[in-house]
């Protein structure tokens, strides 16, 4: 299978990803992970804000606003399979904590 | 606290803290158990407010305590820091609490459950109190609360805060908790979901802190975890020099020892404490409907429209603008009115003296300042309040943010900033919300730099004066444009010195920039009422204070000291007039014998005296000693300008009439020492720069001192303001004389 990590602020409006990771250590990546943005966790774009930053994330049942900056640092998996913006999908759909 | 209390255990209140997520519904939950009967403080020493109250059980009062809102026991903020101490036992003036409630959105479990599960491992007695049920429940969320109580081995209640629904049954469980017969099957931990590589080097640092945790032994574990997991090293253990520097080696070599297991140290608490959620979730949460909320949807795809939402968020805006500064000035006008009667009323009934002068033009008139600014404080508070109720406050922040970026503050500065075109006070004190400490501190520093609704009074009156009316292009009129040019000018240098201070000594961040977006709500009348009470109560206890008290301060250096002399003249001056003269003469000779008395006076008093030695330092801008009195009065109310101005150009201060003659009086003036106007155009644009940028208000330094619990920022504020505002006057003055205006 080709590798097509990306990171979280380029998918598409809609595009659902699992997030493998983060860019660098930085400090202000642990909030993020407190929020729920960890290895495993299926997250949803929902809208750009109207000039292009921040952006509006689903994931675990509430939806996120992140800034473009921020979301640069989470790599993700893109999720093929086909999740229409139904959260309950996005839910149930859940990757095991490796390790 | 008493000596008898400390030693005679019955007598101490028991403790009952509140901790949750932001937006959870905490304090509806507060405000249900305690009632009417809380107070607001500052955490000595810390700029967070500290809310407490009272609820009884069976005949016993027990101290509540709403802790500010929190994400995680690992802090970033002070807010922060002051919940996990507080839960720790760490901090001396707040004891631990014997029961904590953990306030969470039932329709929001996952992540609610972070803290909750964090707060279970502290030890100490916890409540899950699953808040906004109903809402959950609508958006087809079931919990399975007794699988939950089972799950994390402590009551969980579901309540309504906001209807008092549970509320009974949550006091019910209280009341059995603090008796301590809750059915408790075992304290909670994340432990299986650790790997035990970790749980081995974790026992490394628990060593090193357990005498420590004195209060709170059980707690050594999530303190541990938390000491591995923080690459700053700024827990509470981390002060003492030697101490330091042993926890410090250790904690490094810890992380080394689990990397090479392949444990990232910077993720494995949130990766295992969500693993051991998921569990919970899955065991205890049911999804029986699609979850996105049709309403909320359709709502959002308008007010975040690339074209809609932006269009909606300027009008938003220009309707609480509207709100401000016009239909507040019906009630303003009334209550100045109003005011106006009452003095007159006093003045009837009290004998002619000092007693009369300081209720009359002291206490009345410094009340007066205060309560004429209520109808635009309770507007704004009720829109903002409003706007967070129903959802749509996240919206603006959402469609603002990049904008506020581009001067290095973030969207959530944007409300603060709005609220100080009304007032600073309530500008500043909405600043709270932004969790980053040098977001916040540059929103305060330029918070007064937005032209508050005081100055607008001096526009008007400057402008009428020496604008001319004349018309540009036929449309556009030049008294208008000016009024115009003031406000840019005062939101282009507040936030070109936003991002001054971002990119020099408030540089960077210790929070990412994110936020909630809840769904929509209807919202609901009796919480956003509560809410601008709430807040208007604290504008009044605040700002109106130090207002009310200054106007006395000010009374009392505008009235003195007195020279027995020349009263002695003028109630001759008056009994002769009142021998010789009779009917409408008469009056007019009183008339003009009073104001030629009051401007002696302000002329000789402290005031004066201050606008004489400032004035070389005014001169260079244009300003005469006339001004220079004015500028001190306006300390306690920047609106005093003109009945400064109007008292020393002897101008009958009689309602409305006042501003008309004052402005004639104005244009008439003469130097006395040229004979050209003392005051032209240049010089009234000079002094309108001069008020757009200067700080000019003792209420605003009174709140930024509490607010950034430091005089330092409070002086670097005035002095950076006046630095400022001296510059562009003197750079508007000479230079339009050079230009060869007058």
């Amino acid at each position: 299978m080709p590798d097509i990590k990306r990171t979280l602020d380029q998918l598409k409006t809609g595009e659902a990803a699992v997030v493998l990771g983060y860019e660098g250590e930085e400090d202000l990546h642990y909030r993020l992970k407190e929020l729920g943005l960890i290895r495993g966790t299926v997250v949803q774009v929902k809208r750009f804000a109207p000039l292009g930053d921040p952006m509006e994330i689903i994931l675990r049942g509430y939806n996120l606003s992140i800034r473009k900056r921020d979301a640069s640092k989470i790599l993700v998996k893109p999720e093929t399979r086909d999740l229409d913006l139904c959260l309950e999908t996005v839910l149930s759909y859940k990757y095991r904590v490796a390790g | 606290m008493n000596m008898s209390n400390e030693n005679d255990p019955i007598k101490k209140a028991r403790e009952i803290a509140l901790v949750g997520n932001p937006n959870t519904g905490k304090t509806t939950i507060f405000n249900a158990l305690t009632g009417l009967r809380h107070s607001t403080a500052n955490y000595p020493g810390v700029t967070v407010e500290k809310r407490t109250g009272w609820m009884r059980i069976s005949d016993e009062d027990i101290s509540v305590l709403d802790l500010p809102g929190t994400y995680s026991l690992l802090p970033r903020s002070l807010d922060e820091e002051v919940v996990r101490d507080v839960l720790l036992g760490i901090r001396e003036d707040t004891p631990p609490p014997d029961l904590v409630l953990v306030v969470l959105d039932a329709g929001n479990l996952e992540r609610n459950l972070y803290l909750a599960t964090q707060t279970l491992e502290t030890g100490i007695p916890v409540i899950l109190v699953l808040n906004m049920w109903d809402m959950a429940r609508q958006d087809g969320v079931e919990i399975d609360l007794r699988k939950l109580e089972k799950l994390t081995s402590v009551p969980c209640v579901a309540t309504v805060g906001m209807k008092r629904e549970g509320i009974e049954k949550l006091r019910q469980a209280i009341a059995l908790a603090l008796e301590g017969l809750t059915d408790i099957k075992g304290p909670f931990s994340i432990d299986t979901f650790l790997p035990a590589q970790l749980k081995t080097e974790l026992d490394r640092i628990s060593v090193l802190i357990e005498g420590r945790l004195k209060s709170r032994s059980q707690g050594v574990f999530g303190e541990a975890l938390r000491i591995l997991s923080d690459s700053h090293f700024r827990g509470p253990f981390f002060t003492g020099n030697k101490s330091r520097d042993l926890l410090q080696a250790e904690v490094l070599s810890v992380r080394a020892s689990l990397k090479q297991c392949g444990i990232d140290w910077t993720s494995v608490e949130p990766e295992c404490r969500y693993a051991a959620i998921d569990q919970i979730c899955a065991e205890v949460v049911r999804r029986t409907s699609k979850t996105v909320l049709p309403f909320s949807e359709r709502l959002d795809r308008v007010l975040t429209h690339r074209f809609w939402g932006l269009l909606a968020f300027v009008g938003v805006m220009g309707i609480i603008f509207q709100s401000i500064f016009s239909w507040a000035q019906f009630p303003m006008d009334l209550l100045s009115h109003a005011i106006e009667r009452v003095g007159h009323l006093a003045q009837a009934w009290l004998p002619r003296g000092p007693l009369e002068s300081l209720v009359v033009d002291g206490i009345i008139a410094g009340v007066g300042n205060v309560v004429v600014f209520l109808p635009q404080i309770f507007l704004l508070f009720f829109f903002i309040a409003l706007f967070e109720d129903t959802g749509y406050m996240a919206r603006a922040v959402f469609v603002l943010d990049k904008l506020m970026k581009k001067v290095g503050l973030n969207g959530k500065a944007f409300l603060p900033l709005l609220s100080s075109f009304a007032c600073t006070v309530p500008g500043v004190l909405a600043t709270r919300t932004i969790e980053d400490r040098n977001d916040r501190l540059a929103t305060i520093l330029v918070a007064p730099l937005m032209s508050c609704s005081a100055r607008l009074p001096i526009y008007t009156l400057l402008i009428a004066a020496f604008i001319p009316k004349v018309h540009i292009f036929y449309v556009l009129h030049l008294q208008g444009l000016t009024l115009l040019g003031l406000y840019l000018l005062s939101i282009g240098t507040g936030l070109g010195v936003a991002a001054l201070f971002r990119k020099t000594f408030l540089k960077g961040n210790r929070m990412p920039f994110v936020f909630e977006l809840p769904p929509y709500r209807i919202p609901h009348l009796q919480t956003v009422v509560g809410t601008m009470w709430d807040r208007a109560k604290e504008f009044i206890t605040r700002a109106g204070s130090v207002i009310f008290l200054l106007s006395i301060v000010l009374w009392f250096c505008v009235s003195y000291p007195k020279d027995p002399a020349t009263e002695a003249r003028f109630a001759t001056a008056r009994h002769q007039s009142m021998l010789t003269m009779t009917g409408k003469a008469l009056q007019e000779r009183l008339g003009d014998l009073e104001h030629e008395a009051k401007d002696l006076q302000i002329r000789s008093s402290y005031a004066g005296s201050l606008g004489k030695i400032i004035e070389p330092a005014i001169r260079p801008l244009g300003f005469n000693w006339e001004i220079g009195i004015g500028i001190v009065a306006s300390f306690a109310a920047r609106e005093l300008l003109i009945s400064t101005l109007a008292i020393v150009h002897h101008v009958q201060t009689k309602g409305e009439g006042m501003t008309a003659g004052l402005v004639e009086a104005l244009q008439k003036q003469r130097s006395l020492l040229t004979g050209k106007p003392a005051y032209t155009p240049l010089v009234a644009l000079s002094l309108m720069v001069f008020y757009v940028l200067a700080c000019q208000c003792f209420s605003t330094f009174a709140i930024v001192k509490r607010e950034t619990g430091s005089w330092g920022w409070m002086f670097f504020m005035i002095f950076y303001m006046t630095a400022l505002a001296w510059s562009a006057s003197f750079i508007v003055f000479q230079g339009g004389q050079l230009l060869g205006f007058q």
